[in-house]
């Protein structure tokens, strides 16, 4: 019977790779394996990693697209002549096709596709399955890498997980004032969530940590509550936070994009809004 | 020892309109990607460390000898392009096949850097796939990249935690957008570029038989946003409609 390979360094996402692969183990008829690498050397070297997997010679290999199962992807991709599709955020049978679901055009598009060649390799995003409870991990050895690693940090700063988090309350350049932001903090805390941003907030006025960054190449975030300050929505942004439960907009700008993208909307002084919100909270 | 920096030609997203939930490319622009733009900047800045020549090197449509522009004004020293309309639309893995035959054209390549994803389609594999077909090492996620000898020294930014990871040259390297600001070049040198060394082949000039195309489309459309989009006027009004609704305030 032919074989889905899964893996992942991560266990968790590993997990959720199990669900994901069950979506189309099932209608396809394939049997499914799931397999990890737990050592930090061979890890580091990503040809190493991707000659254990292609070692395993599976059809269909699912992986996580976090850094690095994308890093891997196109390797492992490369060596089995398989085609590769990442950042898939959900799957289904159509036929004999498996069709994937990503953004495209920078998160304005969301894609349909499927690969053509024989052997696939498919990364998905991470939390787009639940994780699966029980199923069995085998740990595989590797070979000796030609990247070597000469030390792990952890990261400085935050280890925030946006993701995570129930309410978000998100600013973006429309926060005029950094002085502003302690206030904005406090709400989010009022209200039990986080606050997150806009990548300029973070990138270009280093106001926040980078890991707080809601966006294409941030975070994609459904939390039941975001409360945006200050963003005009561009799609950029809008694609990591458009599956949110409900969106509140606050803006000056009466014909931010973001308006149309909310649920509520508030034209108002954000300066303003601020008190008001931590009053009304508080 | 030269360095290439592969850059990919797209569309200028903030240009592309939606109608009718498709995506509009009429009279939009191209661009070079942004973080491909970062890509270009860590090569230069190291050039300027260590010497050597820094080539772009890029797979397009034809637009793509003035697209490149760019980066010759943005401190490329030359470009090798391949520039053919055939090639609108590659996969890639084709692309890939085409990026590790150029750099097989060009003379004591030591370093290849990519940005970690292009602008429009930010799927990552471009880089991945040329390391392999090289045979080349691959470092990605750089946040910082230190030359020394044959040697290349990268911090790789993770989503939890950073790795410090070396390897010999030739490598392939990627790049994130915190690395380095990417500079805005002055008029002089748009001027300049114009006038940089830029070799410009065909698909028939390489010897590379294409990969069939692996990747289906089935449909492209824009999300469907169902939002109330309700206006209130105030926060207090904000706060009553939120707590209606059991949002906050459990």
């Amino acid at each position: 019977m032919a074989t889905i390979l899964i893996y992942s360094e991560k266990e968790a996402l590993l997990r959720e790779l199990m669900t994901a692969a069950a979506v189309i183990s099932a209608p396809l008829g394939m049997d499914v394996r799931a397999v990890t690498i737990d050592n930090p050397e061979v890890l580091a070297d990503t040809a190493a990693v991707a000659a254990v997997l292609e070692a395993a010679a599976a059809d269909i290999v699912l992986l996580a697209s976090n850094r690095r199962g994308r890093e891997l992807a196109g390797r492992l991709a490369q060596n089995m002549g398989a085609g590769c599709l990442t950042d898939v955020n959900a799957l289904s049978v159509e036929g004999q096709e498996i069709a994937c679901t990503r953004n495209a055009l920078g998160g304005a598009t969301v894609a349909s596709q499927s690969v053509t060649t024989a052997k696939q390799v498919i990364a998905i995003s991470p939390r787009s399955y639940a994780p699966a409870e029980g199923g069995s991990i085998e740990t595989l050895a590797g070979g000796s890498p030609a990247v070597t690693l000469l030390g792990v940090q952890a990261k400085g700063g935050d280890s925030v997980d946006i993701e995570a988090a129930k309410i978000l309350v998100a600013v973006g350049q429309g926060l005029e004032d950094q002085g502003d932001l302690p206030a904005v903090e406090a709400i989010a805390r009022a209200l039990g969530g986080e606050i997150a941003c806009s990548k300029p907030v973070a990138t270009d006025r280093k106001w926040l940590d980078e890991e707080r960054i809601i966006g294409l190449s941030g975070k994609k975030c459904k939390p039941e509550l975001a409360i945006l300050m200050g963003i005009s929505g561009q799609v950029q942004f809008t694609v990591g936070i458009r599956d949110a439960k409900t969106i509140v907009s606050i803006n000056s700008d009466e014909n931010a994009f973001m308006n149309q993208m909310s649920d509520y909307y508030l034209v108002a002084d954000i300066k303003d809004v601020l008190g008001d919100l931590q009053k009304a909270l508080g | 020892m030269n360095i290439a920096v592969a850059m990919k030609q797209i569309p200028d997203l903030q240009q592309v309109r939606i109608r009718n939930r498709q995506p509009v490319f009429d009279d939009v622009p191209w661009t070079l990607g942004n973080i491909d733009k970062n890509a270009l900047e860590a090569g230069v800045q190291l050039k300027e460390a260590a010497g050597g020549n820094v080539i772009a090197l890029s797979v397009g449509n034809e637009e793509l000898e003035d697209t490149i522009k760019e980066a010759l004004a943005a401190g490329a020293d030359e470009a090798l392009l391949i520039a053919d309309d055939e090639l609108s639309g590659i996969d890639s893995a084709q692309a890939a096949q085409l990026l590790a035959a150029a750099v097989g054209k060009l003379e004591d390549i030591g370093l290849l850097l990519f940005g970690e994803g292009s602008g429009d389609n930010y799927s990552g594999q471009v880089a991945s796939r040329v390391a392999a077909i090289l045979g080349w090492p691959q470092l990605s996620y750089a946040k910082a990249i230190t030359l020394d000898g044959d040697k290349i020294t990268v911090v790789k930014a993770l989503e939890d935690c950073e790795e410090t990871v070396t390897a010999a040259l030739p490598a392939v390297v990627t790049v994130v957008s915190e690395i380095n600001e990417a500079r805005i070049p002055a008029v002089s040198a748009i001027l300049k570029a114009g006038k940089k060394p830029k070799e410009v082949l065909m698909l028939d000039d390489m010897d590379v038989e294409l990969s069939a195309a692996a990747i289906k489309t089935i449909s492209n459309l824009a999300p469907e946003t169902q939002r109330k989009s309700v206006a209130v006027k105030s926060v207090d009004e904000l706060v009553a409609a939120l707590k209606a609704e059991n949002l906050i305030g459990r």
